[in-house]
């Protein structure tokens, strides 16, 4: 058994070669012109072409690192002053409204939030829209059509509904429409909304994702989900017995949105300009309008989507998407009223 | 030490020398502690440490380094007391004590308890079947049956829903609807078939230590089959058992993936919400330390129920194949058995994945073939695994090899890591490491670094158990004979730490091929592995995109595996 000479010298040679390779890797700290940081609660299966593009078409370069939302805006905070990141790409904007009020993010130019609605974008003008996500409710066409469909999410708790609607209580996005509807309908509303919809025997899912799959399997007949994911599962299998229902001017068809902020602590704050500018230049815009993986709503006035309707004929309830950052309130509802038991 | 006192030196003598002269030595009567070392005691180690087994326990070369490593694991436990600490005490005391605490702490232990008990049930035998048996495919279901370990929790936890959920694969394409997935029965069933590896792992590498000769003096005693496992081969696996047992249940502490896809709330659960959610850590960082207060119990109860019995064990010497048991008319229940579980965690996951590829495919979806990212999964898994052994070796001898208190204690702190989920280390390394080791920040080496945090236990477990497996008067002996300490260390200790060395780093390896958590945020910037490229696909929907890397994973994660069973077979063949 060769293994035994291994072991007699084989630790000290291995310590040699680990510690080599990792002085290799320990030098990548960013100089002033190293490239730039970007920390993306975006998928890189959705948005990693952008950063290229970008670099292509600016020579900056561009480092991402991809990760949950909410855990990178969690790590950006424990870093503090020392983050290595120059720029956040958030999935909904509660985690940017937590980095402002930590004082984790700078004013953004008057040029680039002119380009966008002020109701998609921070008062305080820290943070800014790149594209619009809406909750609708997903139904299984198999078992209801469209006029069937309840416009308001108060209907659902109606007892037609027992045992048929699914949601996704320790989602972030379904949590983000909750802190909406708390702002706007009040405290006692929701929780007497959540309160009965339990009552209702609701079907709970993990996520966005499983919602949907259970909707296409019958598991729920109709869910609370974000519009996008159903263009996603289209990709896979055209012949899916899903599809997406509106509800204009309700607070289950809040508007949140997908956006950026660039860090105070940042040394790259013209890179990082010049790349908030370019995802809300009109070719990235327009693809996320268009292109069917990613289908969202482009926030940039004049720029329309062939696929979806206008976000204004959705009728958006007006929320003040900065104030979406108080979680810990509706965590402690939902907590409270049993949603994750 | 002389190898040939007792046999003659076999072919490929270095390497078995000192294995195949532990067999002749452990039987032999103590010796007198007072010949084996006049010792000067370290000042850390307060009980004092007679006897023979203190040879090389006490060596500063094994318990200063112990030490260290020791400290670094508790390094998250530090964090989350800066962080917990920013919380009014009387909020501490009302999230303590609220009745919706207690709960999930009741829901986390029936679960962990739960599949631990099953674990034992499956893994055990199993390892027995797949080790000493002529159960039919025997290698092949040796490594089948293990490999559920690499599959995320997270995956298989979905797969098992697309497969078994009401309208799932099953019921579409036989038409018949399974008990549904969710609640505690999935989360169990899930994470008892994707951790019950832990178990079969390190039982397999016990059994291949074990001295076949107590056995054969049972069965030639007139116990048949059955009564030898139960009455002789059992007790010795106890160890090792309960080693897997423990990286059983503290593995389902720190479980996200199957518990919020399956529906089952428990403190990782409820922390993660926490985190996710809120971004507030002074919460989540008090359900940590309460995790960690639960892991000090079931480390404690192990330490029990495995208590050293050194001396009781032989190892087995160079040439002498254990015997095959014949099974008999049990050959088929048995490959039954082994047949189910290779199907559930295996099969099924591995059909579903299947069935998105070929769908997307046929939906003109693009594939991705993943190499780059299959190339830098295998990097971190072998630095990892060599990283987390070397860190291993010190507290595992000094824990095997020495009665003191400071011994024990710090390889109980190592669990630390292991049981609090992945984003508590992580982001625990990355509020520590950009303030105390900031060149070192978000690079390789700091990656590298938090698996050793999070995965040490798994090491040092399986090499305390090969350990144990021997008494420490060997060492003693060696050392009347003249050797210097650290000759004795080099040239008995290590190699009898090998087979464990061995295990415990296969399962290091499997580990990391899946971790996320902490990947995602200290790797070096745009760093991706096969787990990445999963757990990012399968995030946003695109599970086609999804099942390359994730069969990747399967393949990369058979490697160890495969390797373990060529060992096997050139050394019984």
């Amino acid at each position: 058994m060769p293994s035994s000479r291994w072991l007699r010298r084989g630790p000290l040679a291995l310590v040699a070669v680990l510690a080599l390779l990792l002085s290799a890797c320990g030098d990548g700290d960013a100089a002033d012109d190293g490239p730039l940081t970007v920390y993306s609660g975006r998928n890189q299966e959705l948005v990693g072409w952008v950063f290229e593009d970008f670099t292509a078409a600016t020579g900056i370069e561009v480092q991402v690192r991809y990760g949950d939302t909410a855990e990178l805006a969690a790590t950006i905070l424990e870093e503090g002053d020392a983050s290595p990141a120059d720029l956040y790409f958030a999935q909904d904007a509660g985690a940017l409204g937590a980095l402002e009020a930590a004082g984790r993010l700078t004013t953004l130019p008057d040029d680039v939030l002119d380009l966008v609605d002020p109701n998609l974008r921070a008062p305080s003008g820290v943070w800014t829209g790149v594209t619009g996500r809406v909750r609708v409710l997903a139904y299984n066409t198999d078992v209801l059509s469209a006029e069937e469909i309840p416009g308001s999410v108060f209907d659902l708790t109606d007892a037609r509904w027992r045992g048929r609607v699914g949601w996704a209580p320790t989602n972030g996005s379904f949590q983000a429409f909750v802190t909406a509807m708390r702002i706007t309908e009040g405290e006692d509303t929701t929780r007497r909304w959540l309160e009965d919809m339990l009552a209702n025997d609701p079907v709970v899912f993990s996520n966005n994702t499983g919602a949907l799959e259970g909707v296409a399997r019958g598991e729920a007949d109709l869910a609370l989900v974000n519009h996008y994911y159903l263009y996603r599962f289209l990709a896979e299998d055209p012949e899916l017995n899903v599809a997406n229902a509106y509800l204009p001017g309700d607070i289950g068809g809040l508007v949140n949105i997908a956006g950026v902020g660039i860090l105070a602590t940042s040394d790259r704050q013209e890179a990082a300009e010049e790349l908030v500018r370019f995802l809300l230049d009109e070719p990235v815009q327009s693809f996320f309008a268009q292109e069917t993986d990613a289908l969202e709503f482009p926030l940039v006035r004049g720029i329309d989507s062939p696929e979806l309707p206008s976000l204004e004929s959705l009728d958006p309830p007006q929320v003040d998407l900065s104030r979406l950052e108080d979680l810990q309130g509706t965590l402690e509802l939902l907590t409270e009223v049993g949603a994750f038991e | 030490m002389r190898r040939g006192r007792h046999a003659p030196p076999p072919p490929t003598a270095a390497a078995s020398g000192p294995a195949g002269t532990v067999t002749g030595m452990e039987r032999r009567p103590l010796l007198s502690p007072g010949v084996a070392e006049p010792l000067r005691e370290p000042p850390e180690a307060p009980a004092p440490a007679r006897g023979p087994r203190a040879v090389v326990g006490t060596h500063p070369l094994v318990w200063l380094p112990a030490l260290m490593v020791a400290g670094a694991m508790l390094l998250p436990a530090v964090y989350l007391v800066i962080a917990a600490a920013e919380l009014p005490l009387a909020r501490i005391v009302a999230i303590v004590t609220d009745g919706a605490t207690l709960r999930l702490a009741g829901r986390t232990l029936l679960l962990a308890g739960s599949v631990t008990g099953a674990s034992l049930l499956l893994g055990v035998p199993i390892a027995w079947l797949t080790t000493r048996t002529d159960l039919p495919a025997r290698r092949f279901f040796a490594v089948a049956t293990a490999l559920p370990l690499v599959i995320p929790t997270y995956v298989g936890a979905f797969t098992l829903v697309g497969a078994l959920a009401p309208g799932g694969l099953i019921e579409s394409w036989i038409g018949w609807r399974p008990p549904s997935p969710y609640g505690f029965g999935g989360a169990f069933i899930a994470l008892t078939l994707f951790t019950f590896p832990y178990v079969l792992l390190t039982v397999q590498a016990a059994l291949r230590g074990l001295d076949p000769s107590l056995e054969d003096a049972s069965r030639s005693l007139g116990r048949g089959p059955a009564a030898t496992f139960f009455r002789v081969t059992l007790p010795q696996l106890r160890p090792a058992a309960a080693a897997g047992g423990l990286l059983v249940t503290l593995y389902v502490l720190s479980d996200f993936g199957a518990v919020s896809i399956l529906r089952y709330s428990t403190f990782t659960r409820a922390l993660y919400l926490q985190y996710r959610t809120a971004f507030d850590r002074a919460p989540a960082a008090l359900l940590g330390l309460m995790l960690v207060v639960l892991t000090v119990i079931f480390v404690v109860a192990e330490a029990r129920v495995a208590k050293d019995r050194g001396g009781q064990f032989g190892l087995r010497g160079p040439g002498r194949p254990p015997p095959r048991v014949p099974l008999g008319r049990w050959r088929v229940p048995a490959a039954m058995l082994t047949s189910t579980v290779v199907l559930l965690g295996l099969v099924i996951p591995v059909t579903v994945i299947a069935y998105w590829l070929v769908r997307g495919v046929a939906a003109g979806e693009a594939v991705d073939v993943a190499l780059g990212a299959a190339g830098r999964s295998l990097l971190v898994a072998a630095l990892g695994a060599v990283a987390a052994v070397l860190a291993a070796l010190p507290v595992a001898i000094w824990s095997a090899r020495s009665r003191s208190r400071v011994a024990r204690l710090a390889e109980r702190a190592s669990f630390t890591g292991y049981a609090l989920p992945g984003i508590v280390v992580a982001l625990a390394l990355v509020f520590i490491g950009i303030r105390v080791a900031t060149p070192l920040y978000q690079t390789l080496a700091m990656l590298i670094f938090a698996y050793v945090v999070l995965f040490v236990p798994q090491a040092i477990g399986a090499i305390r158990a090969s350990l144990l497996q021997v008494q420490g008067n060997v060492e003693a002996a060696a050392r009347t004979l003249g050797s210097a300490r650290l000759a004795v260390l080099r040239r008995i200790t290590l190699p009898l730490a090998r087979r464990g060395a061995l295990a415990g780093g296969a399962l290091v390896f499997l580990t990391v091929l899946k971790e996320l958590p902490a990947t995602l945020l200290l790797a070096p910037t745009g760093f991706d592995t096969l787990a990445v490229r999963v757990w990012s696909a399968t995030e946003e929907a695109f599970f086609t995109r999804a099942a390359i890397p994730a069969m990747l994973l399967i393949v990369l994660g058979s490697v160890p595996l495969a390797v373990a069973m060529v060992r096997e077979r050139r050394e019984v063949g």
